[in-house]
């Protein structure tokens, strides 16, 4: 792997604007770190998909099915009569340009082809070729042209540089979703068994050891384990988490990146301590251990398949409604996928009730999931925890929209005041940078891996440039987020583009502030460093 | 170069059609292709939005531009964000009335300061402003046209009249809608052209409907302002089509035939175009539906098979483990190896 070593300077080296030959002419050039590694074959082939085998982007001949032209033909015949989105989105693109620059691949790139509107034209041209009778009779004059092997190429190109994050479909007049047409995409580029390993090999392991990193029960347990005897260590509490308990009330699942992955654990952490303290009746599932579903980068029909899992062990276990973690794509899933694929939920699961408040979730009755923002920021307004602001006095905090929680479902109010209540120094970035109109941490959509760095902070540029915004104006020293994907990306992306600047999860803070009946004199946050509040009232008193 | 064949095109049907009923083609370009062209446009458009409907739309994917619907105490935001069929309504008519989305437009610049670069995002509104402006011109004009195929002129047609020549100027009285749809056409075209990022992206198809209806636009203003054409025989003319006892086109302009000509290539090449946005965008999944999945069961009409990783299947790769760890099982040891 190229070790990924531009300054900032070298990576903006480029100017916006466009190639003397069109864009039908112009070819990607694959090179070390601006392509994903493609899929193991072991991972392909135990997934059942086609053509598993060995192959590189780099090798002139990316060994294709010998009917590949019909079996991309057929793939987007059945497709477009399976989605009207997707047949409008091919039919009704006006070309203003409109989404052109709302893409952050664009933005820190300037590859015109990054553009939503030429991403999608990628596939549009096809189509007119193909299906249409003007494309097929008029070719180029009427925006056609043939399917070719490097149509093929240049698809795999670039819709692994779309991160499915709908921000484009936000400002389209048509709102045409260029995620949408990424995920067709992708799912006929599936078909050939173009796909990459970053993507697949979670997958599988998901489907198979119930989570994407492929942690099995044994060690699930020992990790959670690991992490009370942490929160002992802070807290003096000793806290049992049940799992694969039958007869609570609640199910939890959370990204399994909270249990494996710092900085995730920290919010896994502020998790449990939660639950504890408000005495909440749940247990964990090693077998549904995964609350992300990257199905959703992968077909429709294998998000359906790693969601099922949700339903099924709920009913197994018997519990009453699923409480879900912090991860951005697992609730763009569950916001508009869960009960069309796999409703209508167990028969014995209710409507979710907050049983410490008695509020109603309103807003969950067929699903009966609910996000675990919308269940703290209830209590908190009912009064039903304590928490000592001071604990994270020395944090100047930002919150991070992640796309699909924004984009996907609307979640903007829960976790700003979850974290507006555990610490007093909050600041919200640029108001184009945020909320509806949030950026893309770059990684989403299966991109979080190492070799393609340099794409991902390229695309980082718009989020990281408005983090360095607040941290020059205010002093910002931490980013909140509520997505598992972000907690890993949003690492190297502060580092290159707002250095000094901290990631953590939502129920970190929580963990954090919250004052727990029985607990030691608190000195340490939850990542055992020393509480600086401590010393600066020890330098008043004295 | 796309620009120039589009503009070539449109050069091409003015002349035929001028040409052709100076050398007494009337018929065709005044009756033969009218009839066709209203029927292809009417087959075409319902073939069109028939062939959309015919695909089901399998989930609820509204793009959430606000707060969503969740505790009473937290504000939501149901214009951009609709839980309920009457929002999402709302919602629609905004996006069709005012193009809402389109009203949101930035531009992005890089500022490479000392300090590093700063991203900008500058508000664009000119877009929405032009298009906008073209659109209710269109619209207007549309309307107004119905004076001539309609005896008496409907009062709505007479209200528009006047407000649009509102300002009393010149004789024949001069409509803003036309100096504004020509400004706006201008704009959108030369935004094409000049915006680097627009040209790359432009087809054939983007320059060409643009031309025409600015050919449309000129010809019907020469007509009207400057060859003063002969309204009431273009009048007795049109409604003789409308009724289908056509009349002789003695006494009308080769301009007049140009314009209808002009209309009819627009008519026909509709419903096979981008300009199908008009239809589309009602049909749009991320703007026409209600975000409410969570609260609502919908049906996916081709719903695949439910097939995934059972927990029988998981205990049964790894019971030893979680016996070992101390995880409840479902079947004891010496039960599954039986
Ligand atoms: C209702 C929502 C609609 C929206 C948001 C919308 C938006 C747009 C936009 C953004 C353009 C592109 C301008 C450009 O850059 O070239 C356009 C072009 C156009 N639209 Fe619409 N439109 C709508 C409805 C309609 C309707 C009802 C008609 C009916 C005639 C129509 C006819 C046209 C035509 C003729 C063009 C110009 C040709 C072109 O630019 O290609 N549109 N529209
Ligand atoms: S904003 Fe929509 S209509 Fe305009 S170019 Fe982009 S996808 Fe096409
Ligand atoms: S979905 Fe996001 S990443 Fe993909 S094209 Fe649109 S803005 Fe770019």
């Amino acid at each position: 792997m190229a070790k990924f070593n531009m300054t900032p300077d070298e990576l903006l080296n480029f100017q916006f604007g466009a190639p003397n030959v069109g864009w039908m002419e112009h070819k990607p050039v694959f090179k070390e770190g601006n392509f994903a590694y493609p899929a193991k074959p072991d991972v392909i082939r135990d997934l059942g998909f086609p053509n598993p085998r060995e192959w590189s982007p780099l090798d002139e001949d990316w060994k294709l099915p010998e009917n590949w032209m019909e079996i991309v033909r057929e793939g987007m015949k059945d497709r477009l009569e399976r989605y009207r989105s997707f047949k409008i989105f091919m039919d009704i693109c006006v070309r203003c340009g409109a989404c052109a620059d709302k893409c952050h691949f664009y933005i820190g790139g300037g590859d015109p082809k990054n553009m939503p509107v030429l991403r999608a034209e990628l596939l549009r041209s096809i189509y007119r070729g193909e299906f249409t009778a003007a494309g097929k009779i008029l070719g180029k004059w009427a925006g056609g042209r043939p399917l070719t092997m490097d149509v093929v190429k240049e698809w795999f190109f670039y819709f692994y540089q779309c991160t499915e994050c709908r921000r484009c479909s936000l400002f389209c007049p048509y709102g045409i979703d260029t995620a949408e047409v990424t995920m067709i995409a992708r799912e006929l580029l599936q078909l050939l068994g173009v796909n990459i390993n970053w993507m697949m090999e979670p997958v599988r392991n998901c489907n198979r050891m119930g989570n994407h990193l492929g942690i099995q029960p044994h060690a699930f347990k020992d990790i959670v384990e690991f992490l009370c005897d942490d929160i002992e260590t802070i807290t003096g509490i000793r806290i049992k988490p049940p799992m694969n308990e039958k007869g609570h009330e609640v199910l939890f699942i959370t990204p399994s990146g909270d249990v494996f992955a710092d900085p995730g654990i920290y919010t896994f952490m502020g998790y449990l301590m939660l639950f504890h303290e408000i005495g909440l009746d749940y247990t964990l599932s090693t077998y549904a251990s995964e609350g992300g579903n990257f199905g959703l980068f992968t077909s429709h029909e294998m998000m359906k398949k790693l969601n099922a899992k949700m339903y099924a062990e709920a009913e197994r276990l018997g519990s009453k409604w699923i409480l879900g973690g912090e991860c951005g794509h697992m609730w763009r899933v569950i916001n508009q996928y869960m009960s069309t694929h796999n409703g209508p939920c167990p028969p014995k699961m209710e409507t979710p009730v907050n049983p410490i408040t008695g509020t109603v979730f309103r807003n969950a009755t067929e699903t009966k999931m609910v996000h675990i923002a919308e269940f703290t920021a209830d209590l908190i307004r009912h009064n039903k925890i304590k928490l000592d602001k001071r604990r994270n006095a020395h944090l100047n905090v930002t919150f991070h929209d992640s796309c699909n929680p924004a984009r996907g479902m609307g979640m903007f109010e829960e976790p700003r005041e979850v974290i507006k209540a555990c610490c007093d120094n909050f600041f919200e970035m640029p108001a184009q940078t945020i909320r509806e109109q949030t950026f893309c941490c770059a990684g989403g959509s299966g991109l979080n891996t190492e070799e393609i760095m340099e794409i991902r902070m390229r695309g980082g540029l718009p989020r990281g440039n408005a983090l360095r915004h607040v941290q020059q104006k205010h002093n910002v020293n931490t980013m909140a987020c509520v997505c598992a994907i972000d907690r890993a990306t949003l690492i190297p992306l502060a580092d290159y583009w707002a250095p000094g600047v901290g990631i953590c999860g939502v129920h970190e803070l929580v963990g954090n502030a919250l004052i727990m009946k029985g607990e030691q004199e608190r000195t340490m946050d939850l990542r055992q460093n020393d509480l600086p509040y401590l010393d600066e009232s020890a330098e008043e008193d004295a | 170069m796309a620009f120039f064949i589009s503009l070539i095109l449109v050069l091409t049907l003015c002349a035929a059609s001028y040409y052709g009923a100076e050398a007494g083609m009337q018929w065709l370009f005044g009756m033969t292709i009218p009839y066709l062209a209203i029927a292809g446009f009417v087959c075409g458009f319902a073939y069109k939005i028939y062939s959309w409907a015919k695909s089901p739309v399998p989930f609820r994917i509204p793009t959430t531009g606000g707060q969503q619907y969740s505790h009473e105490w937290i504000k939501n935001d149901p214009l951009d964000n609709p839980h309920t069929v009457s929002w999402t309504v709302g919602r629609m008519l905004l996006e069709i009335l005012t193009f809402r989305s389109l009203f949101r437009n930035t531009e992005v610049v890089i500022h490479r300061t000392e300090d590093g670069p700063r991203v900008a995002y500058n508000s664009a509104r000119w877009l929405w402003l032009f298009a906008l402006i073209f659109h209710y011109c269109f619209l207007v004009i549309f309307l107004r046209h119905f004076r001539f195929f309609m005896d008496p002129v409907p009062f709505f047609v007479r209200g528009l009249e006047f407000m649009d020549g509102i300002f009393q100027i010149g004789a024949p009285r001069l409509y803003q809608t036309d100096v504004l749809i020509l400004a706006a056409v201008g704009f959108l075209l030369l935004r094409r052209v000049f915006d680097q990022k627009v040209r790359y992206i432009s087809l054939i198809s983007d320059y060409f409907p643009l031309l025409l209806i600015g050919g449309i636009c000129l010809s019907g203003i020469y007509m009207r302002y400057l060859s003063k054409t002969d309204i009431n025989a273009v009048k007795t003319y049109v409604m003789g089509l409308f009724t289908l006892s056509p009349v002789s086109a003695e006494g009308i302009a080769p301009i007049f035939f140009m314009h209808l000509f002009l209309v009819c290539a627009l008519l026909l090449y509709f419903p096979w175009s981008k300009l199908m946005h008009l239809g589309g965008v009602f049909l749009s999944p991320t703007r026409n539906l209600p975000n409410d999945s969570r609260m609502r069961l919908h049906v996916n009409p081709w719903k695949p098979p439910k097939k995934y990783h059972t927990y029988e299947a998981y205990e049964d790769d790894f019971r030893e483990f979680m016996v070992e760890a101390g995880l409840p099982v479902d079947k004891p040891l010496d039960k599954a190896d039986a």
